[in-house]
């Protein structure tokens, strides 16, 4: 089979945290649930280990579904390129008080894609 | 309402026991989510794009006020103060914590409720109109057949791995509330033309996502205690032929379509022949048992006119409207059921608050013996009040914003929850519902439209019925930009029909004024006292499109 297409670099790695469910960004010593913290991955080899952390984390139960996402890098960190992981670093778009959005700080300056 | 005997609470509490250990065994690594993921999703439990989400059956829609409280407690307690309810007559929870799972599963079962069936490949929870057990033009409440379906379906060994979901509807009535042509299986309980017997018209093959089709009829008339053998038959078929090669061709329509409608009747009524039908019927006794549970609540002997009723349409206008819309006619003289919609102007379509929820619950109590619907349109019914305390109902509606008058109106919108909450979603589709809304709030122009139904997906899986409403949305992504296509003409009713795709897809910002120039063309063709949807059949699809050219 063959493997999923690399995104475009920049990358971060981004994942469900398994207890919570709440999306996590994986940092240079963890997870955290603030996207300005992701580690960044500006060259293949780069990406290639943040993937394979992402599968070693899943293998020791830390995280779910954890993949790689283009994003780009601005003032307010790295932002996804496609507005479904947007969404995903933000909440949803019609009740701006709940998830990420809701929290003060984590996602200042952000903005969802306008509908 | 249905109770639960003995086997029923101790199946439910033996399964959040088993749930809790399977959860336990997740957190601590000894199984894995590969291991893991089947068994969540066999107790409704998914994982999407913010969080996990909890589906939870509600049978055929009908709800008790204790329990709408208890999804309120829950609500509150385990998520974010709200829920939303669903096509299929659910409720969603969109944050709860898998370590919080097992006990909001107990304090499902405290009041007779489970998430079971509500994902995998299995028969998922019976809909049904919900106006059953009311409506005046049914000739039986669906609410018993879709018990006994629900009883027998449930862990079904035979039948909890097949190709894909399977969905079944029922409705007793000439009108179709339920969406039956939309399903897997659709049952309409009717008489026959002959013997004047009570039995069942069988529709098979119906469904939406990537792959819409009306069902088929596949048996005029069955006789009431051939069903489960019937249904069985249908199933032993699909369950062996149903392709499970490829999961987008795996629904029982694709079969119904592969072999054709002839065949696939023939091979039914084969091994419904060879079936050993006493062995899989109910037992007469066990039908009267559940039947028994759906007896008439214990209404006063009333006159069918209210003079209490004339004199407060009379004093306040917007309870006249609201009459207008959400009330319908009930089969007991001096009552009516009464559509709770849950579609503000603006709002989140089939999102109630959990204080909402409580005053609906408390509502139900004071005027409705304690019952609720909750219909597939996704909003709430009142099924039982009386005409005399309709006013009193209206006003405690409307203190807690809860009285928009738009049951059926082209405000009334289905929406799925799309990229707002769905990972399978390809777009949103709540903030379309939200513009369209906004875009048609006065109510004078809502009631000068008339019933428009406009349904609205995130996804070609169709969860918002897109292709049964008379206008159709479908969310979908190109070039890393969410694009809506319209679709027209379709229905949900006994009429069901496919829409047709207008043109070229659209822009988020585009949608409302090409709903509005989609209206206009209604308005200016009709003719008088004729629906959008009668409209379009009399004329087609040509004057739309040109306002698109």
């Amino acid at each position: 089979m063959a493997l999923p297409k690399r995104p475009p670099l920049p990358v971060i790695l981004i994942a469900n945290d398994l207890v919570d469910g709440e999306v996590v960004f994986r940092t240079a010593s963890g997870w955290s649930a603030d996207a300005r913290e992701a580690l960044i991955a500006g060259n293949a080899e780069a990406a290639d280990a943040l993937e394979a952390e992402g599968l070693a984390e899943m293998n020791r139960n830390k995280v779910v579904d954890a993949y790689l996402v283009d994003v780009v890098l601005g003032d307010d960190g790295p932002q996804p390129r496609h507005f479904r992981e947007r969404l995903r670093t933000l909440g949803p778009s019609i009740r701006t008080d709940l998830g990420k959005q809701g929290r003060s700080g984590e996602t200042q300056g952000a903005q969802h894609v306008p509908v | 309402m249905y109770r639960y005997d003995e086997f029923d609470a101790r199946f439910v509490r033996e399964r959040v026991r088993e749930f809790r250990t399977q959860v336990e065994r997740r957190l601590d690594g000894s199984l894995t989510e590969d291991e893991f993921k089947p068994l969540r999703l066999q107790n409704g439990l998914y994982l999407q794009l913010h969080a996990y989400m909890l589906r939870i059956a509600i049978p055929y829609g009908t709800l008790s006020s204790r329990q709408l409280r208890q999804l309120a407690l829950i609500a509150d307690r385990y998520d974010r103060g709200y829920g939303h309810f669903t096509t299929r007559q659910n409720l969603q929870f969109n944050w709860p914590k898998l370590k919080d799972v097992p006990d909001i599963l107990d304090l499902l079962a405290d009041v007779e409720m489970h998430a079971i069936q509500t994902s995998g490949n299995c028969i998922r929870n019976v809909t049904a109109d919900h106006f059953a057990g009311v409506a005046a033009d049914e000739v039986e409440d669906p609410r018993p057949t879709a018990e006994l379906i629900r009883q027998w379906s449930s862990l079904h060994p035979e039948f909890s791995f097949l190709p894909r979901k399977f969905k079944i509807a029922v409705t007793g009535a000439e009108h179709d509330r339920a969406a039956i042509k939309a399903h897997d299986i659709g049952l309409r309980i009717l008489r026959h033309p002959g013997t004047g017997e009570i039995g069942y018209e069988v529709i098979v093959g119906g469904g939406l996502g990537r792959t819409p089709m009306i069902g088929k009829v596949v048996r005029e008339f069955l006789p009431k205690p051939d069903l489960l053998s019937f249904l069985e038959a249908i199933m032993r078929v699909y369950n062996l032929e149903g392709r499970r090669d490829n999961k987008f061709k795996a629904r029982v329509k694709i079969l119904v379509h592969e072999i054709g409608a002839e065949e696939f009747r023939r091979r039914v009524e084969e091994e419904f022949a060879a079936l050993d039908g006493p062995s899989v019927n109910a037992d007469p006794e066990e039908v009267r048992r559940i039947a028994a549970y759906f007896a008439p609540p214990p209404y006063e002997e009333l006159p069918e006119r209210s003079v209490k009723l004339s004199i407060a349409q009379a004093a306040h206008r917007d309870f006249a409207r609201f009459v207008e819309t959400n009330v319908s006619a009930h089969r007991v003289p001096g009552y009516a059921a009464v559509t709770i919609s849950l579609k503000p102007i603006g709002g989140v379509p089939g999102d109630a608050t959990s204080e909402q929820m409580r005053i609906i619950a408390e509502l139900a109590d004071r005027h409705s013996f304690g019952e609720l619907r909750v219909t597939h349109m996704q909003n709430l019914v009142l099924a039982h009040v009386r005409k005399d305390e309709l006013f009193a109902l209206w006003e405690a509606l409307d203190a807690a914003e809860l009285a928009t008058a738009n049951a059926s109106l082209v405000t009334d919108i289905i929406s799925c929850p799309g990229l707002d909450y769905c990972s399978l979603a390809t777009a949103r589709s709540i903030p379309i519902a939200q513009s369209l809304s906004r875009r048609f709030a006065d109510g004078a122009r809502q009631r000068e439209i008339g019933p428009l139904g406009i349904k609205i997906s995130g996804c070609i899986n169709a969860c918002g019925h897109h292709h049964i409403g008379n206008i159709g949305i479908l969310g979908l992504e190109k070039n890393g930009a969410e694009y809506y296509q319209l679709t027209l003409g379709g229905d949900a009713t006994e009429k069901a029909a496919l829409g047709e795709r207008l043109g070229p897809g659209l822009a988020a910002e585009e949608v409302p004024d090409a709903v509005e120039k989609i209206v206009n063309v209604y308005l200016e063709k009709r003719a008088a006292g004729e629906e959008f949807i009668a409209t379009y059949r009399r004329i087609g699809i040509a004057p739309f499109r040109q306002m698109f050219e």
